[in-house]
This record gives structure tokens, sequence and C-alpha cells, in this order.
């Protein structure tokens, strides 16, 4: 397995400019590694940035768009990887930490903890591409193909489960606001 | 005889307000929406699997400056609840939603979809007008208008099943 903050580092480094959207647990390390205009970290509606990733997908198809879920909000919003198989934006690139759990409530186990494989889900639902990486090693020898190609493409990093809290509370709705209107903007000068 | 509701009438007023894409389900009324819209040059259909996906697919595409509207049940809309909240709500941003009206039948109220909607539509704070026949095809421009004004959803009620054009 790999340490999450250290798997979000590697898709930073290789980001380039793209938007990168962070889903529930992967916001708890985002802030610490950017904060850009390019950077959508997600709260609020569990389960929905896959979705938000789409839209902002279809509308900037020259942008890249990068969404770091999580496995309990996949979860959450399973039925996104079909509707994003069936609208196929070569621009998204969807990671999905699995560790596994409920990291904000306190670590109880998804469902089929262990026995789900996401990647399996996203190539049954006709994701162009799709990984199951456990070791750092791997995702620093891929990353640059994994972004790099037409998508929609699905990486899923195994991670140990954490309950650490690295954010405590949610933004305001008019940080939440400026958020979006931020990478809104710099897609607009794209 | 009562006055028709034309998809391609609906369609030609969408257009007009420049709208980019239609995020949808189709629901039991809505074959000739489909047959409408399945080609149309300039609006995108994005169908998506389940309703609470289509306000955060709408967030994503109005942030990066596209126009698109939802087109869902009254069903649907229950189910959109905490997306709608959390992508559309608190984000404050424009949405036209156009809800067909299950259970509405020429001002009569038959089923909890039909008896639900428009109370939950006002605790959410949302405007809402009833769209019964072509006469009343101007309220979608209207209802886009103030959407976009207030920077806060307005929906649309289909009142009646589309008929061809």
């Amino acid at each position: 397995m790999m340490d999450c903050l250290e798997a979000e580092k590697v898709i930073a480094r290789h980001r380039g400019d793209a938007v990168v959207i962070t889903s529930e647990t992967a916001s708890h390390e985002w802030p610490q590694i950017s904060s850009t205009d390019l950077d959508l970290p997600w709260y609020g509606a569990m389960g929905m940035a896959s979705s938000v990733a789409l839209g902002l997908a279809l509308a900037a198809p020259k942008r890249k768009i990068i969404i770091i879920d999580a496995d309990g909000s996949l979860l959450m919003n399973l039925n996104s990887l079909v509707t994003i198989a069936g609208m196929a934006p070569a621009n998204l690139i969807h990671f999905v930490i699995e560790n596994g759990i409920y990291r904000s409530t306190g670590g109880q186990p998804i469902p089929a903890a262990g026995k789900v494989s996401f990647a399996g889900l996203a190539k049954a639902a006709g994701y162009r591409h799709t990984y199951e990486l456990d070791k750092l090693a791997d995702l620093e020898a891929k990353v640059d193909t994994i972004i790099g190609q037409p998508g929609p493409t699905l990486c899923c990093l195994k991670t140990p489960p954490t309950t650490e809290r690295t954010i405590h509370g949610f933004p305001t709705g008019a940080e939440l606001i400026a958020a979006y209107h931020r990478v809104g903007k710099a897609i607009s000068r794209s | 005889m009562a006055k028709p509701l034309t998809a391609q009438k609906i369609l030609d007023e969408l257009k007009k307000c420049g709208i980019t894409h239609i995020i949808w389900l189709p629901d039991s009324e809505a074959r000739f929406m489909y047959d409408a819209m399945k080609d149309l040059p300039g609006i995108t259909l994005v169908p998506v699997c389940h309703e609470a996906e289509a306000p955060a697919i709408a967030a994503g595409l109005t942030v990066a400056g596209k126009k698109p509207i939802v087109l869902i049940q009254n069903t649907g809309f229950f189910e959109c609840g905490d997306s709608l909240r959390g992508t559309i709500l608190d984000i404050k941003l424009p949405l036209l939603l156009m809800l067909g009206y299950r259970g509405y039948r020429s001002g009569k109220l038959s089923g909890t979809a039909a008896i639900y909607l428009e109370p939950i539509l006002d605790a959410w704070g949302i405007k809402h007008y009833l769209l019964e026949s072509d006469d009343d095809i101007n309220k979608i421009s209207a209802a886009y208008k103030q959407t976009n004004e207030t920077s806060h959803p307005v929906a649309v009620l289909i009142g009646k099943e589309y008929e061809q054009a």
C-alpha cells in the first residue's frame, strides 16, 4: 500500500495545468500540497465530485480534469462511472483513494471493503483505461501515461486505513463559491 | 380539444435561451422530447443514470461558462435533494429545472409524486411555473432569465405529455 499524502504529491508533480478536484479523504491532504486557481477541494454533497468533474470536462475538452475521489464517496455515486463512460470525455482522469474506510466519521469499513474492485467496476462500465496500484513506485512510473493518454481513465490507489483528520469542519459558503469561480475563470482563460 | 405541448417548440425556446447542454433522464412521457433532442445541433444531450448526478454535472458546466438545463421527472427531483443543495444552492449557481409533473392532470393532483412536488419546491425557495400547452412556452425564457438574475434554481413544471412536432 502507498501513503495517501505521498501519492497525492506524485499527482501534483505531474499534473501540469490540469484542474484537480479532490473529494472527501483526498481533501484532507491536497491543501497541504497545492493551493492554486486550478484546485477545487470538494466538500458538501458527498460523492458528487466525479459528476462535477464530468461537467468541467465536457465544458473544457482541451483542459485535463483530474478528480481525486475516495472509495466511500464513489460508492455513493457509483452510477457516475457509467455516465462518465457514456460521455467518454478524453480529458478526464479519475483517481480513487481506496483505504477501505469512512475516514471522516471514524474509520468504519465501507461496504464490501477488500472485496470490491473499483478498477474492475470502471472497466466494466466502459472507461478506456483502468489501473489498480498499491506501490508508490508504480504510480511514479505510470503517472505520466495515466494523465497524458486519452481517457476516461480510472486509477485506483491502495492506501492504508487512517482516521487521522487534517481538516476540521467545512469551508464557509463564501470560500466554496470563491473556489468554484476561480476554477471557472481559470478554465475560461484557457 | 386541449391545446398540445409540442416537443419541438420547447426545444426552439431553449435554443433561443442559448442552452448548450440538456442533462436528462427520460420519464414515461418524454419519448417525443428524446426524438426531437437526439440530433439537435448546438445542444449536447447528457444522459445520466441517476438524477442526483444532474445538478452536479450542471454545476461543473456552469462554472466553466456553459448553459445547461436539467430535464427529469418530479420523482427524480426528489432523488436530487442533497446534490442540488451542495452543488447548486450552496454555490449560488443558476439552474433551470424542467420537471415532468407526474400525477398532474388539468389542475388535479393524483399520488404523492404530484402532491409533494410544489410544497417541496416552495420549501427550497425554488420558484416554479406550470407549462400545459404551447401557449405557455414563453414561461421557459422567463424562468431562465429569473434563474440567472437570482443565481438560484427555477423550475418549469411540465403538466402535460409532450406531443410530436
